[in-house]
């Protein structure tokens, strides 16, 4: 299952790398990584039909993660839709509300909950 | 002398005495002798009934050893008061008469026939001598008189001229004393502006710190969940080392890979708990007040630092903010002497600013905008530069003159203090001895200008 995680913090890929190291080893999934909004779309679309499930930090300069959520989910992308988790620290309703509406299958907050996040992950069927 | 020479001799002779008690001011001048001098008619009184009824030569004698006691009387005060110059005049004058009187009368007896014209001739010259004297007593006390008048004046000129010096002394020491009083007065409230200054400086450092509290809960968060993170990982990863060792036929290969990726976590723990601590320090070092002690200082890290902080602070107050930073640091820059925590102040007020500008501009909803802010460093010549910059909303002319004026602000009441630009210009040039410009056009952007002394 291939996911792409969304952050501006580049010490994110390490850390997904290792917290997932027996996953990505046994090759059940496999993590892209993207420092931006902006970076995850055009991996997306050169990318097409890849990705099965979008892990996406909200506050990032440039494109936010909640406008990255509505071209994911309105942009003609090529099928499957991707899934999109959101991962904030600002874990306020306000926002959780926001993100749902535009069509977030998730909303977590940061610090990030790698276990309950490994048992999500496992729960999404692997086309 | 003949009887009826009597009766003219004697009033004139008392006359003559009353005159000159009048003319020398005796009653004043010699009080004892103007008691006799008073009572000098009684005498005379006598002799001039006794020639009415007896006459004859011997009242005659009498009557004339009587002018001659009061001649040579006036002769005496004329001594006793020869300090006055017309008295002794007088007195000069009175000598030959006296003499001849006093010659006359004490020839008299023994000589009859003395030459009456004769006698009357050396009168008649004793009186010219006399009366010219008397002249010239009465013209000196004339002058004496004018010359105490106008001595008289002078003196009271003098004292008026004293009375108002007093009144004017007095008026200066009033007038000394007033303004000693205001000097004073105005001194305590200087004093007090002082304080109260040092106490908005102060208050202004605290509201600053307060936007920026929840920038910096976020900046803290973040390294720490990558501490936390990392340990909780390594923890793992030690595990799976042990794992690994116990197996019968161990993989070197992930062994190396297992024990690289924990030196690995490690430096990031390290890392990002130092980054979580110069948080902290700078926070501390803004709130504290300024010791004003230069140490070389990092502009880069200080710079970036304060953009992200300013950052996060603004948008932990409006979650839908978003903007793009652009930190163009000039690589190897030398670290200058500056304060730190003084310098931060600044940057810090240009990044808010600068976010508030861009998120105005946002508000009001043109399309297609992407709110930028950027700062920019650069070595040019022998100073360093800090170009603050932003696309937002821009000010006119009439606010660029005024933004560094104390207690001006354009926010609305209870969003600014109004200082920050202005002590931010304070520290630059008076602190640093820098300067610090502004260059804006209305409705695309602002852009503020740093430059330090770089050595």
């Amino acid at each position: 299952m291939k996911i792409l995680v969304v952050d501006d913090e580049p010490d994110v890929r390490l850390l997904f790398e290792q917290r997932f190291r027996r996953e990505i080893r046994s090759g059940e999934f496999a993590f892209s990584f993207a420092y931006s909004g902006e970076e995850a779309l055009t991996f997306l679309r050169e990318h097409p039909s890849e990705v099965v499930l979008i892990l996406s930090d909200i506050n990032m300069p440039g494109m936010s993660g909640l406008e990255l959520l509505r071209h994911v989910k309105q942009d003609p992308l090529p099928p499957p839709p991707p899934l999109v988790m959101m991962l904030t620290a600002y874990g306020d309703t306000e926002t959780h509300a926001q993100a749902m509406q535009l069509g977030a299958n998730d909303f977590l907050t940061k610090p990030v909950d790698f276990a309950a996040l490994k048992e999500k992950l496992h729960a999404i069927p692997s086309l | 002398m003949a009887d009826g020479q009597l009766y003219v001799s004697a009033p004139t002779a008392i006359g003559l005495v009353y005159w000159g008690r009048k003319a020398l001011d005796i009653p004043t001048r010699l009080p004892q002798w103007d008691r006799w001098l008073t009572r000098l008619w009684r005498p005379m009184a006598v002799i001039v009934v006794l020639g009415l009824v007896f006459g004859g030569p011997v009242i005659n004698w009498l009557d004339d050893v009587f002018m001659a006691v009061v001649l040579c009387a006036g002769i005496a005060i004329g001594w006793e008061l020869r300090a006055y110059r017309p008295a002794l005049w007088m007195a000069v004058g009175l000598v030959p008469g006296t003499l001849l009187l006093v010659l006359e009368v004490l020839l008299r007896p023994f000589t009859r026939a003395l030459e009456t014209g004769t006698v009357d001739n050396i009168e008649g010259l004793v009186l010219c001598w006399a009366g010219a004297f008397f002249l010239v007593a009465r013209s000196l006390a004339k002058n004496q008189k004018a010359d105490v008048a106008a001595r008289l004046a002078a003196e009271q000129e003098q004292r008026a001229l004293e009375t108002q010096s007093q009144t004017l002394e007095y008026e200066v020491n009033q007038r000394t004393a007033a303004l000693s009083r205001q000097t004073d007065e105005l001194r305590a409230t200087l004093a007090e502006l002082q304080a109260t200054q040092d106490q908005l400086i102060q208050s202004e450092k605290m509201a600053s710190l307060g936007e920026l509290t929840a920038g910096i809960a976020h900046e803290i968060q973040n390294p720490l969940n990558f501490v936390n993170n990392f340990a909780d990982v390594s923890v793992e990863l030690v595990a799976e080392l042990a794992e690994e060792r116990a197996r019968p036929t161990r993989d070197h290969t992930l062994e190396a890979e297992l024990l690289a990726d924990l030196k690995q976590n490690l430096a990031r723990i390290a890392q990002h708990g130092g980054r979580a601590s110069g948080i902290v320090r700078g926070m501390l070092e803004h709130s504290r007040a300024s010791t004003g002690e230069r140490q070389p200082t990092d502009v880069n890290a200080l710079a970036d630092e304060y953009l992200r902080l300013a950052y996060h602070g603004l948008r932990a107050k409006d979650k839908s903010f978003n903007a793009t930073l652009q930190p163009a640091l000039a690589p190897g820059l030398p670290s200058i002497q500056a304060v730190p925590g003084d310098l931060g102040r600044v940057l810090l007020n240009l990044f808010t600013n600068a976010f508030y500008a861009v998120q105005k501009r946002q508000q009001s909803g043109e399309s297609g905008y992407a709110p930028t802010v950027g700062v920019r460093t650069e070595l040019a010549a022998d100073k360093l530069k800090i170009v603050v910059s932003d696309n937002g909303t821009g000010m006119p002319a009439d606010v660029q003159a005024r933004i560094f004026q104390p207690f001006f602000t354009t926010k609305p009441s209870g969003e600014g203090t109004g200082l920050g630009l202005s002590l931010a210009h304070d520290i630059i040039v008076q602190g640093h001895g820098g300067t610090l410009t502004v260059e804006s056009r209305e409705g695309q952007g602002t852009e503020f200008t740093i430059l330090l002394p770089a050595h």
